[in-house]
C-alpha cells in the first residue's frame, strides 16, 4: 500500500465533504489508504492520536443514528478534538429554530469540522455555502452518504483488492436510499458494474441514467455478482404504499441462501444497517460469517471517518477557518 | 383412454382463422387432432361418436368479467350456479370478480376460490384479485404473492381508483411482476350518486346522470399513467365514443392497452331503461346510440378486443326498487353469445371475428391456454347453431338470479353443447 496519504499533503480538493458524486478517484483512493493506517491504529492498544488537538468537532444529528453518530464521535475524540454532540430533540430545534438559525448559532461557538444529519435532500450543500467550518455530510434525504460509501469501498477493497469489473448488487429501496446514491457513484468511478434490484415502486424514475443495469427479479439480479449489498426498507414503506407487506417483501427481495446462490461462489454480503430481519435479509445470511461483512463495515466506518477528519483538517489554517 | 369424435361440424378456430367442415378428435380431455380431413372415411374407431349436423364447433368462450355472490352472498349466486349458466351459454371458463365477502385480496383466498370451483363448478374459473385491500383504492395488495397463488389479473372491479400517485404505484408495482391490471374508468366524484347516462332522457325521467366523460377522463388519465409505468392495462368495459377513439390512439402509439365491451352495452341504448326498468340498471350506464353504434364499429375494426357479459346477479331485493335506488347489474353468461352475435347478423364482422372476442383474444390477454383449437389444448369446446332464432325466457336461465336486461328480446344463435376437458357440460335438451 502505497502511504503517500500518510504525508501531509492533501488530499481533499474541497473543505467540505458533501457526496462521493463531486469527488475524484484520486481523492477516494488516498481516502481509503488513509484509512488502512487508521484501522490499524484502531487495532492497537493506544487508539489515540493528537492529529486534531484544538479542534471542534460538532454532530448535528436531525434523525436518529446510532452507527453514524456514534462511529463520529469516536473518530474525532480518537484524533484529539473536543466532540460537541448536540441533541436535536431537546434543544432549540424542537422549538420550531430553522436549519440554518441553529447552524449559525453553533458556528459562532467557532467549531472546526460540522458533521450533519438532516431528513431533506440539499441540507448538507446548504450549510456549507453559509457556514465557515467544514461541513461533512452524514447522511441528506435520499441524496447522498458519502462515508457510508467510503467505508462500504473499503471493505470491499480490503476483502477484493480492486474495483475494477467487480460487479455489484445493490437491492431493496433504492428511491429513498442516499446510501444507494453514494455507492453507485463511488463504485462506478472505480471500475465496479453496479446493479440495481428493486421492484419499479422502489427505483426512482431514470435510475438507468446512473449508468447501470436494472433489475426486477432478485435471482436475475444476483447472477454472477461478486458483492450483495442490502438496503434497508423503513417500516413506513412497506404497508401498501410502496410494497404491499412484509411477507411479499420478503419472498421476492429479501435476501436468503437460495437467493444468494445465484451469487458468485463466496461473495460478500453487505448492509449499512440497521437491518429489519425478515423483511430484506434473513437472520441465516447476515449471521453467516463466511459471507457477511455487516460487522466489519462497522469497524471500517470509524477508520474512514478518521480519515476524513484528517483530510479536511489538512485544509483548515492553524486558527482553523473561523480564524478571521 | 377416453375417446370422443365429433363428425360433420364447421369448425371454426379465430385464433388460426380456421373456418371449415370437418372433424375433431378428443382423447384424454385433450384435442388430439381436427381438419377437414379428419374422419373423412368415417372411421373414429373406438371413440365416442357426436355428430355435429354441420354445426359449428368452436373453442368455448372465455368469460372475462363474472361476478358471483360466492363467497358471501351465495343466495345471489354461488360458483357452481354461475358454472351452470355459462356452460348453457357455451362459456367453459369464468374469469371471477374479487368483489365478494371478503374480498379476494389475500392469496389464501385465491386458492379458496380454486379448491371450492374444483369441488363445484361445472366449467374452468379463474380468479382475478383486488388491486387494492378491500377494494378501497388506497393500499395495494400482495401482487406478487396473489399472482403466484393463481390470480390472472388486477382489479378493483366496478370502482375507478380515484388517487392517481396510488394508482401509478399499483401499476410500476404490477409491471414489476408483469401482472395485467383491469380497470374500470368511472370517476367517482363525477359519477357520485348518478344512475344513468347524462342526456335529454335521463332529464325527462329526472334520474341523477353521469355524463360520458366522466369514463373518458379515466380513461385518458389511464393512459397516461400507462405511458409513465409500462404496465400492461386492460379496460373492463368501456362504453363511449370518446374512449374507445383514446384507446385506438393509444395502441396506436403502441401502448400495452387493451378494452373490453360488455354484450349489453352492443345491443341496448339508454332508451332501453324505458319506464324505470331497473334490470337495465349498469354500471358503466346504458349509453345514447351513437355510442352503443360506436361499440358495435370498435368491435368490428378489433380496437374493442374482447367482449363480456359482465354478469353480476342481483336478487330481486335489490333490483325491486326506485331506479335511483335499485342495484348495478344484469345476469349475462347466458345471452353472451347471442348478444354479441347480433353483430354478425348486422353483417358488420365474421362470424369468426366475433368468435375471437371471447376466445383467442381473453386467452391471449390473461395468458390463459385454451380458447383456441390446437393440437393438445384441452377441449373446452362449444357446438351452437349461429342461426337458429329464440326469446330471451327468464324462466329458462341457470343461473341463480334472473335480472336479465333481455326478457322477451329475440335473438338468433344457440348453444346446443357445451364441453370442458371433453366432458359434456351441457346439452339442450331437445334440439328445436
Amino acid at each position: 500500500m502505497r502511504s503517500a496519504a500518510l504525508d501531509e499533503g492533501p488530499i481533499l480538493q474541497t473543505s467540505h465533504l458533501l457526496g462521493t458524486e463531486a469527488l475524484s478517484v484520486d481523492e477516494i483512493i488516498g481516502l481509503l489508504d488513509l484509512a488502512e493506517h487508521y484501522v490499524t491504529l484502531n487495532r492497537s492498544a493506544e487508539k489515540k492520536s493528537a492529529l486534531l488537538r484544538g479542534r471542534t468537532l460538532i454532530n448535528l444529528f436531525y434523525e436518529a443514528s446510532t452507527r453514524t453518530q456514534s462511529s463520529f464521535e469516536l473518530a474525532g475524540k480518537r484524533l484529539g478534538a473536543d466532540v460537541l454532540n448536540m441533541a436535536v430533540k431537546t434543544s432549540s430545534v424542537s422549538k420550531g429554530e430553522t436549519l440554518i438559525d441553529t447552524a449559525t448559532t453553533l458556528n459562532a461557538m467557532r467549531p472546526d469540522i460540522l458533521v450533519v444529519r438532516h431528513q431533506a435532500s440539499g441540507a448538507a450543500e446548504l450549510l456549507s455555502r453559509k457556514l465557515n467550518c467544514c461541513v461533512v455530510n452524514a447522511g441528506d434525504g435520499s441524496h447522498e452518504h458519502p462515508t457510508q460509501a467510503l467505508l462500504d469501498a473499503l471493505t470491499i477493497r480490503r476483502h477484493l483488492r480492486s474495483f475494477e469489473g467487480l460487479v455489484v448488487a445493490i437491492c431493496g429501496d433504492v428511491a429513498h436510499s442516499r446510501v444507494a446514491r453514494s455507492n453507485i457513484h463511488l463504485l462506478s468511478k472505480m471500475g465496479a458494474r453496479v446493479r440495481l434490484i428493486a421492484p419499479r415502486t422502489l427505483l426512482p424514475a431514470d435510475a438507468d441514467r446512473f449508468g447501470v443495469e436494472i433489475f426486477h427479479d432478485m435471482r436475475e439480479g444476483l447472477k454472477g455478482v461478486d458483492i450483495v449489498m442490502m438496503l434497508r426498507l423503513q417500516l413506513e414503506r412497506m404497508s401498501g404504499a410502496f410494497v404491499p407487506s412484509a411477507r411479499e417483501y420478503f419472498h421476492f427481495y429479501g435476501l436468503d441462501a437460495e437467493k444468494l446462490k445465484n451469487a458468485k461462489p463466496g461473495a460478500l454480503v453487505m448492509h449499512p444497517g440497521p437491518m429489519n430481519r425478515g423483511v430484506e435479509i434473513d437472520s441465516a445470511v447476515a449471521d453467516d460469517i463466511e459471507v457477511s461483512v455487516i460487522q466489519e463495515q462497522v469497524e471500517m466506518g470509524v477508520a474512514i471517518r478518521m480519515a476524513v477528519l484528517d483530510a479536511l483538517s489538512r485544509g483548515l489554517a492553524a486558527g482553523g477557518r473561523n480564524a478571521r | 383412454m377416453k375417446r370422443l369424435a365429433f363428425i360433420n361440424a364447421r369448425l371454426i378456430d379465430p385464433a388460426s382463422k380456421l373456418d371449415a367442415t370437418g372433424g375433431l378428435l378428443v382423447e384424454d380431455g385433450l384435442i388430439r387432432d381436427f381438419g377437414a380431413r379428419l374422419f373423412r372415411d368415417g372411421k373414429p374407431g373406438d371413440a365416442e361418436v357426436i355428430d355435429c349436423g354441420g354445426h359449428v364447433l368452436s373453442p368455448g368462450l372465455i368469460d372475462m368479467r363474472v361476478s358471483t355472490g360466492e363467497p358471501g352472498s351465495e343466495h345471489r349466486e354461488t360458483l357452481e350456479s354461475a358454472s351452470h349458466a355459462a356452460a348453457a351459454g357455451g362459456v367453459t371458463t369464468i374469469v371471477v370478480m374479487p368483489n365478494t365477502d371478503p374480498v379476494i385480496d389475500e392469496p389464501s383466498l385465491v386458492d379458496f376460490i380454486g379448491r371450492r370451483a374444483a369441488a363445484t363448478a361445472k366449467v374452468r374459473v379463474v380468479p382475478m384479485a383486488a388491486l387494492t385491500k378491500q377494494l378501497a383504492g388506497e393500499v395495494m395488495t400482495e401482487i406478487g404473492l396473489l399472482k403466484e397463488a393463481g390470480a390472472v389479473a388486477f382489479t378493483d372491479v366496478d370502482r375507478t381508483i380515484a388517487n392517481a400517485r396510488v394508482m401509478r404505484r399499483c401499476l410500476a408495482y404490477a409491471h414489476t411482476f408483469g401482472a395485467l391490471v383491469v380497470g374500470h374508468a368511472e370517476d367517482p366524484e363525477l359519477s357520485a350518486g348518478t344512475a344513468m347516462n347524462e342526456g335529454e332522457f335521463a332529464m325527462r325521467l329526472g334520474i341523477p346522470a353521469a355524463p360520458s366523460m366522466a369514463e373518458t377522463i379515466i380513461v385518458e388519465r389511464d393512459i397516461r399513467l400507462v405511458e409513465l409505468t409500462g404496465a400492461r392495462y386492460h379496460f373492463a368495459q368501456i362504453s363511449c365514443r370518446a374512449s374507445l377513439d383514446a384507446i385506438a390512439d393509444a395502441k396506436g402509439r403502441g401502448l400495452p392497452i387493451t378494452c373490453g365491451v360488455s354484450a349489453h352495452h352492443l345491443s341496448l341504448n339508454e332508451l332501453d331503461v324505458g319506464a324505470y326498468f331497473t334490470f337495465r340498471k349498469v354500471k358503466p350506464p346504458l349509453r345514447s346510440e351513437s355510442d352503443r353504434a360506436a361499440m358495435v364499429e370498435g368491435v368490428a375494426s378489433g380496437d374493442i378486443d374482447v367482449i363480456v357479459s359482465s354478469h353480476d346477479p342481483q336478487a330481486a331485493d335489490t333490483k325491486r326498487q326506485p331506479f335511483a335506488q335499485a342495484a348495478f347489474g344484469v345476469v349475462g353468461l347466458e345471452t353472451l353469445l347471442p348478444a354479441a352475435l347480433t353483430i354478425y347478423h348486422s353483417g358488420r364482422a365474421s362470424l369468426s371475428h366475433v368468435l375471437e372476442t371471447m376466445t383467442a383474444a381473453p386467452a391471449r390477454i390473461l395468458g390463459l391456454e385454451g380458447g383456441s383449437l390446437a393440437k393438445g389444448s384441452p377441449a373446452d369446446l362449444m357446438l351452437f347453431d349461429p342461426d337458429e332464432p329464440f326469446l330471451v325466457d327468464p324462466t329458462e336461465l341457470h343461473s341463480r338470479a334472473r335480472n336479465t336486461p333481455f326478457e322477451d328480446r329475440r335473438f338468433q344463435g344457440r348453444v346446443l353443447k357445451t364441453f370442458v376437458g371433453g366432458i359434456c357440460v351441457y346439452s339442450q335438451e331437445i334440439p328445436r
